[in-house]
């Protein structure tokens, strides 16, 4: 079975985010870029699977500018087979990522696409179900454990208050929550080896699928910064407070 | 960050390889050793376990050929790797590039018996290594050392001592520097001793300014018995074998400053920009302003001479040495500086320990003394303008 996992370069977890002083986005220029988390870990389940013997190839795919290729190189050393980009200057939204999405996954038929649950710089999380929707195959998003079968997989879908496992028939897409799995450090030498794989680069025009843009960002702003807390003398300043500041009771 | 250097004629850049080598470094560094690093410090803890999780990243032989597990990488790969270990700290940073020094001198002058029995298990980290050349009596005069190794039939057998080695006592294996003959240069030769050896003890740990979470100890042979099989290439080449491992330690002691500079400056951005006194963010005054861009200038500038000199030392340029001489002074001494200015920038706090600071100017302290004093950095270079006096 192949199985295919998008990936995207998003801005690393580890920076501060930054607003632009007129409001019209966040500062990109001159910040670490890397994988998104949560496709971190669709790679390393997809890598886990054909460790198994579950999965014979892992094809990942990439959507955006020309060094999105760093982010495909590095899925390559974590031990992906090949890789693809579809290069898109600017911001694409979830549904054109799932066309062009669609149209891989119609090239390359996969028995399963492995997604994560969503990108960390927009917090979409529609892109899976997006891409489900238009193939018209099955999904189970959430997924904390994915038991692999020929045509059927049980996956255990983090939900609100619990877990819940549902069967699913293949081909499926799926999307990765945090506690799937921990993703590894690709080791040197793999990522001395990641540069003899196979990349190809396509673009929009090969799957049919124009860019455009559907929404417009009206204004991005800093969250309020917290004010710092105070300590209540009693209860009865403390229900007064829950009552009349707080507004909560 | 896409670093560009001109160095004479050539430049470069860094390539897609090497971008991904500093980014899983750095992932590396930020989730298994940045968040434990003030509780190894304070606590004096060696984290051999997260030590060995590099074996199998590849950190164990970064220089060492691939047919004995090594990662077969150049001089300016490892910096890269060295620096991003250090920004979570130095200390972790400086133990894995002293294993790979001696891991780097059994791969170049062992032969293919001694390669194919330490290497692998080195390279893996299932053992640890450490490097002796000082002495009590002798330290920036390396070649007036006077350990004796004395051969008696099939093995060496050594009497004295080594001081300040970092590692000793949890390292496996022990690189040491011995006197076979004449004295002077000429008559130092390198055995690769292994801890179990009979005659081998180690002194107490010392109790040292920074480099908390690594013990640093005297290794003391007292009628120690070595195989010959132990003796990297001929008697008398260990002097030089001493000074060519040094030429790469260099850099990556510079790469350490560097990392741990670099986590200074963005300390002390952050805190500067949340900081309010006299009724607005410190940040906003000039005078402090005009520091930060300082500490930025001085950073950048010692990366580009890390990286050329890097670079120079993989084409093997025949003023290697100066080069690395040269930025282990510079970046050693700038870097110790701005990580003191990032400690100044966060008042009464960064002489805490939570901070962070006052850890990272104690750890940055020793680079500007060993692997060579930033004196004898300067005899180097001087040697290379003027000659020999
Ligand atoms: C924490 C720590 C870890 C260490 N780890 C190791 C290790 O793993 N392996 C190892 O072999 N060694 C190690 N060392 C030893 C270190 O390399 C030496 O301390 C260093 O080389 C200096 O030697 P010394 O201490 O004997 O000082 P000295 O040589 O006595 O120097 C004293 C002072 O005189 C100056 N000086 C000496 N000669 C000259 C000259 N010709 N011109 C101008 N100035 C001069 C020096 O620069 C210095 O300022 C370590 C040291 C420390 C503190």
């Amino acid at each position: 079975m192949k199985i295919l996992v998008p990936v995207k370069r998003v801005i690393d977890h580890n920076v501060k985010i930054r607003v632009k002083t007129d409001g019209s986005g966040v500062d990109l220029a001159n910040v670490k870029m890397s994988m998104n988390p949560f496709d971190e870990i669709a790679v390393e389940e997809a890598i886990r699977l054909k460790e198994a013997g579950k999965a014979d190839e892992v094809v990942v795919v990439s959507i955006g500018p020309a060094q999105a290729q760093d982010v495909l190189r590095t899925a390559l050393a974590m031990g992906a087979d090949r890789a693809i980009l579809i290069t898109v200057d600017g911001t694409v939204e979830p549904l054109t990522v799932a066309k062009l999405l669609k149209g891989v996954a119609e090239n390359e038929q996969p028995g399963l696409v492995i997604l994560g649950k969503q990108a960390i710089d927009d917090d979409a999380n529609q892109t899976g179900q997006m891409l489900a929707a238009l193939l018209g195959w099955s999904q189970a998003t959430f997924a904390s454990r994915i038991d692999l079968g020929a045509d059927r997989a049980k996956v255990t879908r983090e939900v609100d208050g619990g877990l819940q496992v549902i069967d699913v028939r293949l081909p499926a897409i799926m999307t990765a929550d945090l506690r799937l799995n921990q993703p590894r450090y690709a080791s040197l030498p793999n990522i001395m080896k990641a540069k003899k794989k196979p990349l190809e680069q396509k673009t929009p025009q090969d799957f049919g699928v124009t860019v455009e843009a559907r929404l417009r960002v009206l204004r991005t702003e800093e969250p309020a910064v917290r004010q710092g807390g105070i300590k209540v003398a009693n209860t009865a300043e403390l229900f007064d407070k829950l009552k009349n500041e707080a507004g909560v009771i | 960050m896409d670093a560009k250097v001109e160095s004479g004629s050539e430049a470069f850049s860094l390539n897609a390889d090497q971008r991904a080598i500093q980014e899983m470094s750095q992932a590396f560094a930020a989730d298994r050793v940045a968040p434990h690093a003030l509780e190894w410090d304070e606590k004096r803890h060696f984290p051999a376990d997260v030590i060995r999780e590099t074996g199998p990243l590849g950190f164990g032989g970064i220089y060492v050929r691939d047919d004995v597990g090594g990662s077969a990488l150049g001089r300016l790969d490892a910096v890269l790797i060295f620096e991003a270990l250090a920004a979570a700290c130095p200390g972790f940073s400086s133990f894995i590039s002293i294993h790979n020094m001696a891991a780097w001198m059994i791969d170049v002058f062992g032969n293919e018996e001694q390669r194919k029995r330490f290497l692998p298990k080195l390279t893996s980290m299932e053992w640890l290594a450490s490097y002796c050349l000082t002495e009590p009596g002798a330290g920036s005069d390396a070649a007036a050392l006077k350990t004796r190794a004395v051969k008696s039939g099939d093995h060496y057998v050594i009497n004295g001592s080594k001081q300040f080695i970092s590692g000793a006592g949890v390292s496996d294996i022990y690189v040491t520097m011995v006197r076979t003959g004449e004295d002077g240069p000429n008559g130092v030769s390198t055995l690769v001793i292994p801890k179990d050896a009979p005659g081998l003890s180690f002194g107490p740990a010392e109790k040292k300014m920074g480099w908390h979470m690594q013990p640093t100890r005297q290794v003391v042979f007292e009628d120690c018995r070595v195989p010959v099989e132990n003796l990297l290439s001929d008697e008398g080449q260990g002097f030089r074998i001493a000074m060519a491992g040094l030429d790469g330690g260099r850099l990556n002691i510079a790469a350490c400053s560097l990392g741990g500079a670099q986590s200074a400056v963005d300390k002390a951005v952050a805190y500067t920009g949340e900081r309010e006194a006299f009724g607005q963010k410190i940040n906003r005054f000039q005078g402090l302003q005009f520091k930060l861009a300082d500490m930025e200038t001085n950073l950048n500038a010692s990366r580009m001479l890390l990286y050329t000199a890097a670079a120079r030392l993989d084409a093997k340029a025949p003023d290697a040495s100066k080069w690395s001489a040269m930025a282990k002074r510079f970046v050693t001494d700038t870097c110790f500086d701005i990580a003191n200015d990032a400690l100044q920038l966060h008042g009464g706090y960064g002489y805490l320990h939570e901070y962070g600071l006052e850890k990272l100017v104690r750890d940055l302290r020793v680079h500007q003394i060993l692997e060579g004093t930033n004196e004898i950095m300067r005899v180097i270079v001087a040697r290379h303008m003027v000659g020999r006096s």
